[in-house]
């Protein structure tokens, strides 16, 4: 019996390293390494895995969290990092060479709640706020029923969820709040994760989803692709242009789709396009803009260039099945021209 | 190998140890400098957590992680003790004991995320339907959900080490008592259990570490809010589920160091805890080792 399972774990590692070589056997002699945010996770792993059977170029990317990526990226230990929130100027000091963004796809943050009958709402920023700051306690308070002329609001205790875990989405979630809310700006503010006036946390998307789904009164935010996946109640929310926009791939996109910075640097909250979604979010890649840095070599610089290039262009159909919007022109746009600036020793990598 | 080499690995093997603590102990501190100096003792006592304005205190947690402990110790220790005493002195062997001993030590088992899971599903609407009669905010998790879960992970620790330690107690002062005329109660309560109280704390002390470092099932339990628990339905935070919630994406220095310096305060708890527990079992077993 002993025998066996010796001889059964034997098999198994020698069948294992049998399966690892193979596959090292397979691909090219060159894989990338990321690491970073975890929303785009999903997106990544089907965009690489295909992007190694077209190509041979193996990336290995782990979603260990915005501010993971971008340590490693720092640390140099990884090709690219993977961030939620593009990096500040005053941050961009820290790193001992330019650090350039190409952003990948788009996502929202969706404001989700529990009423009985699950009625349609419409919510504005400043009633969100206002809701996330105990000022606006009941469902049936005058703020939230003259947004919903139409719909029975009960006498309900409003209980707000948020994420207990820092997160990417707690980040665009407050930002957005901090850009139409002055008072939210100067009690809460904005950051991964904030200290909560009043409500209760719960651990990741589906943490908050599953208070909301249990809790009659509750509020929560959570990102698009979760609420689809799993067909939650979501409210429409005004835009800076004053219209009611309902969150989906197209308003999403349509938010990024106005004027794009060269850096790509932008926070696409509170966004001044007609049709956009105000609480959107892009997440982006982070790699040193000159590429001959450690000891590496042309080739790993061009297949990173080359992966870079895929991803914002023939990669992007992959995006809209797994709900994330895909760039807009103008953003495409932008990204090459980012691509197209990055040297190995000075010379460009990509023409 | 002779005797000299054999103390020579014994010694080499317990040096290591205390090296590797106090290694822990050096790095908590040394990652812990950005408040452990600026803020001292102001860090303890602080009654805010907030990682934009950079302004860090523990109380809040520091009151949740005793509170979640304590009241789950005192849920727990009725049924642990009856169990202990019901499969160390009457049952020993049958088939009932059989079971029940693999049962509770599954229970030592089960992943805290279950724990955290059934938690959810199972005590949450429970404590829901409580608050709702008691007319206090139905969060359902809070301080309340929290301990009464971490009252049944802590279980197997304290009736196992009952059961095992009144297995100790010789037959022959059992025997001596009911020839004394003392019924079967009289003789547990009266001669094994004195016996064996020291044995009791240690297991106590066990579960009350077991309780105090508890992440998983308390972060998604106790509803992770900064604040100071104010009644058993209150949401709170604990100081393990702040680091385990926060550590991954905090953006500042600061921010990690504040973490680093719950750590320190949580390994602390714990020592004073141990100590105290120690102390109190060696004051009440009057010198002698109850085993």
């Amino acid at each position: 019996m002993k025998i066996n399972r010796v001889g059964a774990a034997v098999l198994m590692a020698l069948l294992f390293s049998a399966a690892g070589s193979l596959a090292v056997a397979q691909s090219s002699s060159i894989t990338l390494l990321g690491s970073g945010a975890s929303f785009p996770g999903p997106i990544y792993s089907k965009m690489f895995d295909v992007y190694a059977k077209e190509t041979g170029v193996k990336v290995n990317y782990q979603s260990i969290g915005s501010s993971g990526g971008i340590k490693n990226i720092m640390d140099k230990v990884v090709d690219f990092g993977g961030t939620d929130s593009f990096i500040k100027d005053a941050d961009m000091m820290k790193y001992s060479a330019p650090i350039v963004h190409i952003p990948t796809v788009i996502g929202a943050v969706v404001i989700t709640y529990n009423l009985p009958g699950s009625p349609e709402l419409k919510l504005t920023g400043e009633l969100i706020a206002d809701i996330y700051l105990g000022k606006v306690s009941k469902w049936n308070d005058q703020a939230i029923q003259s947004l919903n002329p139409s719909v029975k609001l009960p006498n309900l205790a409003i209980m707000p969820v948020y994420r207990s875990d820092g997160s990417g989405t707690t980040f665009n979630f407050t930002a957005y709040l901090s850009e139409v809310s002055a008072d939210w700006k100067g009690k809460v503010g904005n950051a991964n994760s904030v200290s909560w006036p009043v409500g209760q946390g719960a651990a990741q998307n589906a943490g908050v989803a599953g208070v909301v789904t249990r809790a009659p009164g509750s509020i929560g935010y959570v990102e698009l692709a979760y609420a689809n996946q799993n067909k939650l109640a979501v409210a429409m929310v005004r835009n800076s242009s004053g219209k009611w926009i309902d969150p989906s791939l197209s308003s999403i996109s349509a938010a990024a789709a106005g004027s794009f910075p060269k850096d790509t640097r932008i926070l696409l909250v509170n966004t001044s396009a007609p049709d956009g979604y105000p609480i959107c979010a892009m997440t982006w890649l982070v790699v040193y803009k000159d590429q001959k840095y450690g000891n590496r070599s042309l080739d790993q610089a061009k297949a990173l260039v080359d992966l870079l290039w895929w991803v914002s262009h023939d990669g992007q159909k992959y995006a809209p099945d797994l709900d994330y919007a895909a760039l807009p022109p103008p953003a495409v746009k932008a990204v090459e021209d980012v691509v197209r600036s990055i040297t190995y020793g000075g010379q460009p990598v990509r023409k | 190998m002779n005797d000299k080499r054999y103390f020579g690995i014994l010694t080499g093997a317990a040096i290591l140890f205390v090296a590797l603590f106090a290694g822990l102990i050096l790095t908590l501190v040394a990652n812990s400098a950005a408040t452990l100096g600026s803020s001292g003792l102001g860090f303890i006592s602080g009654l805010e957590w907030n990682p934009v304005t950079l302004k860090f205190g523990a109380w809040p947690f520091i009151m949740g992680t005793l509170l979640t402990s304590f009241i789950a110790l005192a849920i727990s220790l009725p049924f642990s003790l009856a169990t202990g005493i019901l499969l160390g002195e009457y049952v020993r062997s049958s088939f009932v004991a059989k079971t029940a001993n693999i049962f509770i030590n599954l229970l030592a088992s089960i992943p805290s995320v279950v724990y955290g899971l059934w938690g959810l599903t199972a005590v949450v609407p429970l404590v829901q339907k409580i608050e709702t009669a008691a007319g206090v905010p139905a969060y359902g998790v809070g301080i309340l959900s929290s301990s009464l879960v971490l009252a049944i992970m802590i279980i197997p620790f304290m009736s196992s080490m009952t059961r095992e330690v009144l297995k100790n107690v010789p037959d022959s002062l059992r025997h001596g008592a009911l020839a004394l005329g003392a019924t079967r109660r009289e003789m547990v309560l009266g001669v094994s259990l004195p016996y064996v109280k020291s044995g009791i704390a240690a297991g106590v002390l066990l579960a009350l570490g077991r309780a105090l470092g508890e992440t998983m099932a308390v972060t998604m339990l106790i509803g992770n809010a900064t604040r100071l628990p104010s009644s058993l339905f209150s949401i709170g935070n604990t100081l393990a589920s702040v680091i385990a919630s926060q550590f991954n994406e905090a953006e500042s220095d600061v921010h990690r160091s504040a973490m680093m310096e719950l750590a320190l305060i949580l390994l602390l708890i714990t020592f004073v805890i141990n100590f105290a527990g120690r102390k109190i079992i060696e004051k009440s077993s009057g010198g002698r080792n109850g085993r």
